[in-house]
């Protein structure tokens, strides 16, 4: 079972390398904004498989304050992204 | 018992990592960013859940669990918070799909 | 080749990715997006390399605080990016660079491949006397107690580093607030994340300090996690930025470090000398240093992302 999930969390490692791809690449920076998000929910799930396969409770802090910072960052991201600023945008 | 356990986290945790999968062959194919934006949500979101479900069985006691659901539940608000963030953040910047 | 190969060999490969896009993209903006991501993905590796501790604070503040400070920096450089990066550095110069990276990175390697096996620790030591200090984190006692000396010195860095960044402010608003929260509007998303996500940050951050004595943890990784929920608040522009002269922001600053260096001075009392504990009162010692220095923490860091004061106190 432990062999289980760890294999479970590289397949999810693999697939966040895809998504990853199309992400960093563009063109546009709509899509670099995502890769916060991505790589959060990927992460978390791979941290939260890792933490059961190896026996080891505190990995789930650590899939915790992933959730949290990845939130953040994309909070960051849309902050400071290149173009009109959606608030300057009256009319919404 | 122990079978019946281990047979639930198999199912829960391949699905959620299937649904992962449809999440990124979305976030590959699609051609707008909005639609990009959603699949990569959604998908990957159920895909959590799923495998949150099916580690429930194998947590630390109660409070490990309780754990384990608080962080879906914390990936589940942040992710519809900023999806709407970014989505607005692609409508207002013009950018080309 | 067991599961657990294969997981490192994804990570690893993901990290040399990542790495090589973050200078093969060509704006500031993905370069800043590839380093928050490639911050995460440490955590994660660190976790493979069983240093707990380390994963936590690479994920709270790779991709908090300096996720922060860089994006906000590739936003304002953004008028002049576009003749900083036609001024690409030569052939010659690339290569030169490639082939020393290459040569340390082999270093490196063969210092790792061909260490001697076992390889030397003092890590049994460490263990041995957590019993005499009551914790049962091995980390929070090298930092604490061990070489509580560092941690000390590190935190006056810290406040170093804020007064190099107070420094680029021009003379006139010297004393002023920063300015975070350009146009930013009420109601929007963003302000609805800056109420939803800094309750359940400070719980966790709370949590993580707490937890520091018996698990992995501690009071730099809860400091930094609480500190990015008051950026987050501040981005968003639902807390004021504070004014750098104000006096609970000093006196904020100085709490963690005079509070370490107060039961430090009274370490004279004591056989050990500076910073040594007395038998039986080291882990409510320590516990009490933890909090005033996650206090400290969270206002350097924060005040740290903020940057240089904007405009003038009188405002």
């Amino acid at each position: 079972m432990h062999e289980f999930l760890i294999g479970a969390a590289s397949v999810v490692m693999a697939i966040v390398a895809l998504g990853l791809l199309r992400v960093l690449r563009g063109p546009g920076d709509a899509d670099r904004m995502m890769a916060a998000q991505l790589l959060g929910s990927g992460g978390i799930a791979a941290l939260l498989l890792v933490a059961a396969g190896t026996d080891r409770p505190a990995v789930t802090d650590v899939a915790l304050v992933l959730a949290l910072l990845a939130a953040f960052a994309s909070a960051a991201f849309v902050r400071h992204a290149p173009g009109p600023r959606p608030e300057d945008i009256k009319n919404t | 018992m122990t079978f019946g356990r281990d047979i639930l986290t198999i199912l829960a945790v391949t699905a959620g990592v299937f649904f992962f999968f449809a999440g990124t062959v979305g976030l590959l194919r699609f051609p707008d960013p909005l639609c990009r934006l959603h699949a990569l949500t959604k998908a990957d979101n159920l895909g959590l859940g799923l495998i949150v479900l099916g580690l429930l069985p194998w947590a630390d006691g109660v409070w490990g669990g309780v754990k384990l659901v608080g962080i879906w539940l914390l990936a589940q608000l942040s992710g519809a918070i900023v999806t709407q963030m970014i989505a607005r953040a692609v409508r207002h910047g013009g950018e080309a799909p | 080749m067991s599961a657990g190969w294969v997981l490192n060999s994804v990570l690893a490969v993901l990290v040399l990715g990542v790495a090589g896009a973050i200078i093969a993209v060509r704006t500031l903006f993905a370069a800043v997006v590839g380093f928050v991501v490639l911050g995460l993905l440490l955590a994660i590796v660190w976790v493979r390399l069983a240093a707990v501790d380390v994963a936590l604070t690479e994920a709270a503040i790779g991709s908090g605080v300096t996720g922060a400070v860089l994006i906000a920096a590739a936003s304002r450089l953004r008028a002049t990016e576009k003749v900083s990066v036609a001024e690409q550095p030569g052939p010659a110069l690339r290569v030169g660079a490639g082939i020393l990276s290459a040569l340390v990175a082999a270093g490196l390697a063969a210092l790792v491949v061909f260490a001697a096996d076992p390889a030397p620790s003092l890590a049994p030591a460490a263990v041995a006397h957590l019993v005499e200090l009551g914790v049962g984190n091995p980390v929070t006692a090298v930092l604490l107690a061990y070489r509580g000396i560092d941690t000390l010195l590190e935190k006056m860095v810290l406040l170093l580093a804020l007064l190099g960044v107070w420094s680029l402010a021009p003379d006139m608003v010297w004393g002023g607030a920063p300015e975070v929260s350009a146009g930013a509007v009420d109601g929007g998303a963003l302000a609805l994340l800056g109420r939803v996500l800094p309750p359940v940050g400070i719980v966790v951050g709370v949590y993580v300090l707490w937890v520091g004595a018996t698990d992995p943890g501690g009071a730099f990784q809860g400091g930094a996690v609480i500190a990015s929920m008051w950026i987050l608040a501040l981005m968003a522009g639902l807390l004021p930025a504070p004014a750098i002269r104000a006096r609970w922001v000093r006196r904020a600053l100085v709490a963690g470090p005079a509070v370490f260096l107060a039961v430090g001075m009274a370490g004279f009392a004591w056989p050990g000398g500076f910073l040594s504990y007395p038998a039986g009162y080291a882990k409510p010692l320590i516990v009490a240093i933890e909090a005033a220095l996650t206090f400290s923490v969270v206002i350097v860091l924060g005040l740290l992302a903020a940057g240089p004061p904007h405009h003038g106190p009188g405002r």
